[in-house]
C-alpha cells in the first residue's frame, strides 16, 4: 500500500498532479492511498518551497512542477518494488 | 535528445525570417489578399492585429524558451541558501534580482514564505523576494518589448528592482516581524537536500520547452484579447483623446491609476497591449507605467493569500509601501519625458 501525498492550494497544476496520480495508479493496479495536503504548516514541514510537491511513502520526490506520466508511474513502481522488498 | 536539437537548430533562422519580414507579410496580406480600403478605421485595426499577435507570440516563445533554460540554474532552495542570513540592503538587492530569475508561482507564496523566514532570511529581504519576483517576470518584458521598445522594457525592469528593494528595505528597516502571524516562527520547516547534481544541458532545454508549452498555452488568449481591445483602440480612438485623462497636464492621473490598477487583477499579457493602445492616443508614459505595474505587481488574489501568515496591518504597511513606490516613479517619468 502506497502512502501518496500531493501538497498543494489551488493551483491548477496541483489539481493535474492529483489527477494525473489517480489515473497512473487506477491503470497500473497498484494500491495506494492517495492524499491531497492543503495544510501550508504540514506542506513547509516537508520543506516544499514550491507547490505542486509530491510525497509517496515519505520521501519528497517533486516539487514545482507536473512530472510527465512515464516518470511518474516509475517512481510509483520503483517505490512498490522497495516496499516489496521489506 | 538529439533530434530535438537539431529541430530547435533549424526553427531559429525560421524564427529570424519570420520575425523580420512581418511587416511586408502583414501589408500584403491585408493589401492585395484581403484587399482592403487603405487607412479605414478597420483596416488599420486589423493591420495592427494580424502584424502584432504573430509578432508578440514570436517573441515570447523564444523569449520563455530561454529564461526557461535560465530557471533551471535557479531553484526557491538555492535562492534560500544564497539569502539566508544576508544583512539588509545587500539582502535586498540579491533578493530582487533572485525574484526575477527563480521560478516563482503565486500559489505557492506561501510555502515560499514559510521557508524563508523559517531558515533566518529577515522579513525585509524576504519581501523584496515577493515583490519582485511577480512584477518583473519574462511575460511582461517580452510585451514591453514587442510592443513599446527595449527602452521601456529597460526602464520598466530597473524601477521594478529599485521599488522592490527600498521597499523590502523599508519594511525591514520599520521591525515589523510581530505583525507576522505567530504560528509562522513555530513551523519547524523541513530542508530538503536538494543535491546539487549536474543537470546534463539536455535536459535543460526539455526545462526550456516544457517553459514555453506550461507558459504560452497559459497566456496566448490572453494577448490575442488584449491585442484585440488594443487593436480596436489603435483604429478607432481619435488621437489626443487620452491626453486629458491619462497624459502630463493632469496630474492627478498617477495616483488615480494606481488606486484603479491594485483591485484590477490581469496579467501582463492581457493589459500590456491596451496600455500601449492609450499610450499611442495621449497617456502619458509615467501615467501608464504606473498603471502597468501596480495592476502586476499588486494583486488582490495575491495579498488575500498573504493574510493567511500576514496580520492585516502588515499587508497595509506592505500595499502602500510600495504602491507610494509606483507612484513615485510614476511621477519621475512624466517629469522626464
Amino acid at each position: 500500500m502506497l502512502e501518496i501525498k500531493v501538497l498543494g492550494v489551488g493551483c491548477t497544476n496541483c489539481v493535474n498532479l492529483e489527477k494525473l496520480c489517480r489515473e497512473v495508479v487506477a491503470e497500473n493496479a497498484i494500491e495506494a492511498n492517495i492524499q491531497k495536503v492543503t495544510d501550508f504548516k504540514e506542506i513547509a514541514g516537508f520543506g516544499i518551497m514550491s507547490t505542486p510537491g509530491l510525497v509517496i511513502n515519505g520521501k519528497v520526490v517533486l516539487s514545482g512542477k507536473l512530472p510527465t506520466k512515464s516518470t511518474l508511474t516509475h517512481w510509483l513502481m520503483d517505490a512498490l518494488a522497495e516496499e516489496e522488498t521489506k | 535528445m538529439k533530434n530535438k536539437s537539431l529541430i530547435l537548430f533549424i526553427l531559429l533562422p525560421v524564427w529570424i525570417v519570420l520575425y523580420n519580414y512581418l511587416q511586408p507579410i502583414t501589408d500584403y496580406f491585408v493589401d492585395s489578399i484581403l484587399e482592403m480600403e487603405k487607412r479605414s478605421h478597420l483596416t488599420e485595426s486589423i493591420r495592427f492585429f494580424i502584424f502584432e499577435v504573430p509578432k508578440v507570440m514570436l517573441l515570447l516563445t523564444l523569449i520563455v524558451f530561454v529564461v526557461g533554460i535560465i530557471r533551471s540554474y535557479f531553484s526557491p532552495e538555492r535562492t534560500r541558501k544564497i539569502l539566508g542570513g544576508k544583512k539588509l540592503f545587500v539582502g535586498n538587492v540579491l533578493a530582487s534580482m533572485l525574484g526575477v530569475v527563480t521560478p516563482f508561482c503565486s500559489c505557492s507564496a506561501i510555502p515560499l514564505f514559510l521557508g524563508f523566514v523559517e531558515s533566518g532570511v529577515p522579513l525585509g529581504v524576504t519581501f523584496s523576494f515577493l515583490i519582485a519576483a511577480p512584477m518583473i517576470n519574462e511575460v511582461a518584458l517580452v510585451l514591453l518589448f514587442g510592443l513599446f521598445g527595449w527602452k521601456t522594457a529597460l526602464l520598466y525592469m530597473s524601477t521594478g528592482l529599485i521599488i522592490a528593494i527600498i521597499s523590502g528595505y523599508i519594511i525591514g528597516r520599520l521591525k515589523l516581524e510581530r505583525l507576522v502571524e505567530e504560528w509562522v516562527y513555530q513551523v519547524k520547516a523541513g530542508h530538503l537536500d536538494v543535491v546539487e547534481e549536474k543537470i546534463p544541458f539536455s535536459h535543460r532545454i526539455t526545462a526550456g520547452l516544457d517553459a514555453v508549452k506550461e507558459i504560452v498555452a497559459k497566456v496566448w488568449i490572453h494577448i490575442v484579447i488584449g491585442i484585440g481591445v488594443g487593436a480596436g483602440i489603435h483604429g478607432y480612438v481619435p488621437e489626443n483623446f487620452m491626453a486629458g485623462l491619462m497624459g502630463k497636464s493632469a496630474w492627478w492621473s498617477v495616483p488615480v491609476a494606481v488606486i484603479i490598477g491594485v483591485p484590477m487583477y490581469s496579467n501582463a499579457a492581457g493589459i500590456i497591449p491596451i496600455v500601449q493602445a492609450l499610450l499611442e492616443k495621449g497617456a502619458s508614459l509615467g501615467t501608464v507605467l504606473a498603471f502597468m505595474m501596480s495592476v502586476i505587481g499588486l494583486s488582490l488574489p495575491e495579498t488575500i493569500i498573504l493574510k493567511k501568515v500576514l496580520k492585516l496591518r502588515l499587508i497595509f504597511i506592505f500595499v502602500g509601501i510600495v504602491a507610494i513606490g509606483i507612484i513615485i516613479v510614476g511621477y519621475i517619468f512624466n517629469f522626464i519625458f
